[in-house]
């Protein structure tokens, strides 16, 4: 399944601004892998144009309202209403039909160290940035790796799925801007933090820009790995029009190497890119919707 | 009329260059063509014509490159690209399968850069044709755009003709006061065919951060939003020129190809519509022989610059 028109099941309201949007999704419980994207077209009309991408953030099989019809692959996508787009996505109702392009893009790789042993893993999300770490913690509790949730947002209504990641049994920590939810910091302090505590651990991180540039100097002055999840304004999803691109490691203006956030990534290994204070591209959230 | 038992001949011929139906990409929508075919057949299209291709390879703009607009978008995404050495080792390797004809649109910075893009283009055999993008800046000549002064068009394109043995087609740019002049300049100056139009420059700003969206500040403004402008350039052109016109802009459905080919354009080229669906093209060819079929018009050649 690549590119086709599907079925909401269900779009509910999962806190305010935010909505959680479950899709008929036939095959993506095998396909998709954590960090992968969709790219959702929903009206059918030219105005707004573009599709917009979004982080999955889970896919399972159930036996739903029709059990004739046997069991149900879904995939489900949460998001936050920023723009004209998600406004008009968080007013369509079950039943209602969407163009479904993916699964997209690169996800997290969860490999095994030199020595086989699984390391660790810290996940940093910034507000909706949870997104795509949910199927990531899911994965890598599968494996037997300890995980560490680290969650941040400007208040409590910015603190997503905790419940769904509780049910993993995933130790979390949680930051907030006003103090309204866990600690009053931001959630880099907390991976500070995590790091000082735990030694030999990964990291994976989605959020907003500056939070992922304070990550990556973060992780790169104790030398730990990190895997960033980033996000840009797209319009095809496929690495063609080339308008998400981010500057590689070894970007130089006469020998450009630009790398799509779409199709390269959206997750790339931090080495890879350039990290200048002049911010790498991401000018959107996953589920945000800026155009 | 009635409706056909057999399919409708789609065929046509630009200049020589025979395509199995008039349904080609835009450049700059469709990469390399590779980019595309996990979700097209790219033996069904018409035509594949490249990204732009310069010399030296492009960086292109810094981002924000994108801007969605009511109906459109802008880009600026700066002809962005690997350079002609790049796309002769790397990306011909892949169009070596696909018997679908390519043609190449390429661009310079200066006329010299021109004619050495269309000399390295002209030794490679699985290029079928050539596109001349003239809708760049002289930077020899203080930035004056090439394609919007018809004596610079013609000399560009006269230089590149004594260069290239395959079809020469010259795109157009809309931002002239007249496309006409420039249609025939660029037709006098030995272009075998003429596409158009080019995006429309266009610019749009965030009024909460009070910038332009792009940081390029300007950007070219394609999608359902200029339609109605491209098809009165198109109509203005296949009037003015005896050349063929390869028709482009916001075509997103077969109706809109089937208007631009009913004012004269032997073929058109689809762009935006790629972004938004993968798979538009093949849904536009379909959706262009179903409609033939329906009103009895065994050739497309017949609906062709049938307009009343």
């Amino acid at each position: 399944m690549k590119d086709c028109i599907t079925t909401i099941l269900y779009n509910r309201q999962m806190a305010p601004g935010y909505y959680c949007m479950g899709l008929a999704a036939p095959g993506y419980p095998q396909l998709a892998r954590p960090g992968q994207f969709v790219m959702l077209r929903v009206n059918q009309s030219y105005d707004p144009l573009l599709r917009r991408p979004f982080g999955i953030f889970r896919t399972g099989t159930e036996g739903l309202s029709h059990p004739e019809m046997g069991p149900q692959d879904y995939m489900e996508v949460v998001y936050k209403v920023v723009g004209r787009g998600t406004r008009l996505m968080s007013h369509l109702v079950a039943g209602d039909e969407v163009g479904l392009l993916g699964p997209l893009g690169q996800g997290f790789c969860i490999s095994p160290d030199a020595g086989g042993a699984m390391r660790d893993a810290v996940l940093v999300g910034g507000g909706i940035g949870v997104v795509p770490l949910f199927m990531l913690a899911q994965q890598l509790v599968q494996r037997g790796v300890k995980v560490h949730l680290l969650l941040g947002g400007r208040n409590c209504g910015d603190i997503l799925a905790l419940a769904e990641f509780e049910r993993l049994g995933v130790k979390t920590s949680i930051a907030t801007d006003d103090g309204t939810l866990g600690e009053k910091c931001f959630v880099t302090q907390l991976l500070k933090d995590a790091l000082q505590e735990f030694s030999g651990v990964q990291v994976f991180a989605c959020g907003p820009t500056p939070m992922l540039q304070a990550v990556q100097q973060i992780c790169v002055a104790v030398d730990v790995e990190l895997q960033v999840s980033l996000e840009a304004m797209m319009a095809c999803g496929v690495g063609a029009c080339l308008g998400c691109v981010v500057k590689g490691r070894n970007h130089k203006e006469q020998r450009p190497e630009y790398l799509c956030t779409c199709k390269q990534g959206p997750v790339f290994d931090a080495r890879e890119l350039a990290w200048t204070q002049e911010a790498q591209a991401p000018v959107s959230v996953p589920g945000e919707d800026r155009l | 009329m009635n409706s056909l038992s057999t399919a409708p001949k789609l065929e046509v011929e630009i200049a020589g260059l025979r395509l199995k139906n008039p349904v080609m990409p835009a450049s700059g929508t469709f990469g390399y063509g590779e980019e595309f075919s996990p979700y097209l057949d790219l033996e069904q299209l018409g035509a594949i014509v490249t990204k732009g291709i310069s010399l030296a390879p492009k960086a292109g703009n810094p981002m924000p490159r994108l801007a969605e607009t009511p109906a459109g978008m802008l880009n600026a995404i700066g002809l962005q690209n690997v350079g002609i050495e790049a796309f002769c080792s790397q990306k011909v390797e892949f169009l070596k399968n696909i018997s679908t004809p390519v043609i190449v649109n390429f661009f310079g910075n200066t006329l010299e850069e021109y004619i050495e893009v269309a000399r390295r283009l002209n030794e490679v055999e699985r290029v079928n044709a050539v596109e001349l993008n003239i809708s760049c800046p002289n930077v020899k000549a203080g930035g004056i755009v090439f394609g919007t002064d018809p004596v610079t068009a013609a000399r560009v394109v006269s230089a590149v003709r004594r260069e290239v043995q395959v079809p020469l087609i010259v795109k157009l740019s809309p931002n002239v006061t007249d496309i006409r002049v420039m249609a025939r300049a660029v037709e006098d100056a030995g272009a075998d065919a003429i596409s158009c139009i080019n995006t429309l420059t266009g610019m749009a700003v965030d009024l909460e951060r009070r910038c332009p969206k792009l940081a390029n500040v300007t950007g070219g403004l394609s999608g359902p939003a200029i339609k109605p402008v491209a098809l009165r350039m198109v109509h203005q052109v296949v009037s003015s020129v005896s050349i063929p016109v390869i028709g482009i802009g916001g075509i997103m459905c077969a109706e809109d190809a089937l208007e631009f080919l009913l004012v004269g354009a032997r073929a058109v080229q689809v762009g935006t519509a790629n972004l938004v669906s993968p798979s538009a093209m093949a849904d536009i060819i379909v959706g262009i022989e179903a409609f033939l079929a329906q009103r009895g018009i065994e050739n497309i050649n017949a609906w062709i610059g049938s307009l009343k």
